[in-house]
């Protein structure tokens, strides 16, 4: 079974988030990276598969060269391979070109990824792979479990879930409980120094979308204590103070 | 929960390599994942984690200096550092347990043994599967080594070892020893002790109030038939030991520095919560002062490691700088401690928060492996040219 797992490089969930360049770019100074913890549930089930079931776990990253860092943590953890599109992957679909471009020129059984990153929380680089290279895509999915080569799968919807099969391959987001996170050995971490990390140049890719500026959400207000004799109150501030209904 | 966030003021993590900085991640979420979730219960009772020896042996924890050949990691120092730095931001006692058996179980084996002992005890020692401990100080004893009692004699085809050393950690559970004793000409030699030989009994020293979740004992030799392939074959003479307790000092010098982080971490976030006349405490003078005198005093140590680590890899780290980082760091934890445990008012000294555990644990760690005063007069001694206590 050969898997693809699709990591991102997200800033820290502790980061303070601030931009510069008239709010057109992120502020990256003193912010920690990490693999986007639901493409490490991705990563940490291919890892599971392929040890119950042999097959290999190549990871891919779109990214600059400081995500590299981010990668080797990667095959620390347990992959086997990785690749680096050389590209700052600035929207979901330039990602998504990337990734099926890629996948296109190598059969993979499962392509994994986390249900969204959490930069951007977007949610929509399975569903835009799956739709390039002509496959299925399950999304969020909670649990996987491999019978030769159908998947059969739990994924959460609105009040309660839903259990699906599909034959391989497919492209799947995955979240928690799929999978624990794993902690990488003293000996995963400095065979990750050795494994092989191709960097391929990025597939031509039509801009979409056009990012203007970011904001971030404005200050949480005091709070206004209201008197429960007088719910009118509350009424009178929500219409003429907060202008909300 | 443990939301610990590391204090890095002068940007350190730009000097360290991906790899270190993977190392720290991973024993840091190891310790967030299996330590900090039942480190107050096993305190409180007084009780080791033992399952604990199998996963840190999994981590790679122990001995990560000994080549992969015995099972080792092949690790550079800096890296072993900012393992037992953030063992240690987890409990001095756990911390200690892995120690003593990549520091002082290990390492001797590996430096001064037989290729035959490496074979037989340093894979099993690296995966936890084996659990060692180092018997040097006795009762009498502590920071005079020399004048150690327990000796051996040579009896043709074994040696009859008689004596007992006190305060060592892992001692009980532990299925090897190596102990430090005389022959007859009043040599140190070092013997390797198995679990189970008779006449050797490892009695649990209890009532402890400092490393409460590390097991620690006595080890008690009564006419005991030692074979004569467990003598460690490459070293006679106290610099052995010596040279063993570098190996460890310079592991506590970083260990201190995770335990203040910790202290520190757990105090700046309780004062920016903790809400006194109407506003949080962080925004009084005298609170402020006691925060950044930690941060500044921290930072300070975690220079000082950063240097030593690289001293260490390149095998110039003098035993006299180590003992200057292993007081200055573990005194500085201390005060850290104790200056976060008061902005923490009464809920200071509960379990609740790590801060008294570290507190009580960093009085041993003060005092263990060269005493606070002893560490000083080796820095006086290297220089002036003359020991104050010899």
């Amino acid at each position: 079974m050969k898997i693809l797992v699709c990591i991102s490089h997200v800033p820290d969930t502790t980061s303070k988030i601030s931009f510069t360049d008239n709010n057109t770019k992120f502020n990256n100074a003193g912010v920690q990276y990490i693999i986007g913890p639901y493409d490490e549930y991705a990563l940490s089930k291919a890892i599971d598969l392929r040890e119950a079931g042999g097959g290999s776990v190549t990871v891919i990253n779109v990214g600059e060269a400081d995500t590299e860092p981010t990668i080797r943590k990667a095959l620390a953890i347990g992959a086997d391979d990785a690749i680096r599109v050389n590209a700052f992957p600035k929207d979901a679909n330039f990602v998504a070109e990337q990734i099926a471009a890629v996948a296109k020129s190598n059969t993979y059984d499962l392509i994994l990824m986390g249900r969204e990153s959490i930069d951007f929380n977007g949610g929509m680089v399975h569903g835009m792979v799956a739709e390039l290279l002509g496959l299925p895509s399950i999304s969020p999915i909670m649990k996987l479990e491999i019978n030769g080569t159908t998947a059969t799968m739990s994924k959460e919807i609105e009040g309660g879930k839903e259990v699906v099969e599909c034959n391989f391959p497919f492209v799947a987001g995955c979240q928690e409980p799929i999978a624990e996170w794993k902690i990488p050995n003293m000996r995963g971490i400095m065979s990750a120094k050795s494994k092989p990390l191709a960097v391929l140049e990025p597939v031509a890719s039509e801009e979409v979308v056009k990012l203007l500026n970011f904001e971030t959400p404005k200050p949480k207000g005091a709070c206004k204590m209201i008197d429960p004799a007088t719910p009118e109150q509350l009424f009178d501030l929500l219409r003429n103070e907060a202008k909300i209904i | 929960m443990d939301n610990f966030e590391a204090p890095d003021y002068y940007s350190l993590d730009d000097l360290f390599t991906v790899e270190q900085k993977l190392i720290r991640q991973a024993v840091r979420n190891f310790v967030k994942k299996e330590i900090s979730p039942i480190i107050d219960d096993c305190c409180q009772r007084a009780e080791f984690p033992k399952h604990m020896v199998k996963k840190f042996g999994d981590l790679g924890v122990f001995g990560p200096f000994v080549p992969e050949q015995y099972g080792g990691g092949g690790l550079d120092y800096t890296s072993y550092g900012l393992m037992m730095q953030e063992l240690e931001r987890g409990d001095s006692g756990m911390r200690s347990t892995a120690s003593v058996q990549g520091s002082l179980v290990m390492y001797p084996i590996y430096e001064f043994g037989s290729e035959a002992q490496k074979q037989k005890y340093l894979p099993k020692l690296a995966s936890g599967e084996m659990l060692g401990c180092f018997g040097l100080t006795e009762p009498d004893y502590g920071s005079n080594p020399s004048g150690m009692i327990t000796h051996f004699k040579d009896m043709g085809d074994h040696y009859l070892l008689n004596g007992a050393k006190m305060w060592i950690s892992n001692s009980p559970l532990a299925d090897v020893a190596v102990v430090w004793a005389k022959n007859e000409e009043g040599r140190v030699h070092a013997l390797l002790v198995e679990k189970g030989i008779p006449g050797f009994t490892a009695p649990e020293i209890h009532k402890k109030w400092s490393l409460r979740a590390s097991i620690t004992g006595e080890l008690v030799f009564d006419n005991v038939k030692v074979p004569k392939e467990n003598m460690l074959p490459n070293v006679s003479g106290l610099s052995g030991p010596l040279r063993c307790l570098d190996s460890a000092r310079y592991g506590i010098a970083w260990g201190a520095v995770g335990a203040a982080m910790d202290c520190y971490d757990t105090a700046l976030r309780y004062a920016k919560e903790r809400i006194q006349f109407e506003k949080p405490i962080a925004s009084f003078q005298l609170i402020q002062k006691k925060l950044a005198e930690m941060i500044t005093e921290i930072t300070k140590a975690q220079l000082l490691c950063f240097r030593l680590g690289m001293l260490k890899d390149a095998g110039k780290a003098t035993t006299a700088q180590i003992s200057m980082a292993k007081r200055n760091n573990v005194n500085m934890a201390l005060q850290v401690a104790r200056e976060a445990r008061q902005i923490l008012g009464g809920n200071g000294i509960t379990g609740d928060y790590s801060i008294m555990r570290h507190m009580m644990n960093l009085e041993s760690v003060v005092t263990y492996e060269g005493t606070h005063d002893i560490h000083l007069l080796i820095t006086g001694a290297d220089i002036t040219g003359i020991s104050a206590f010899k």
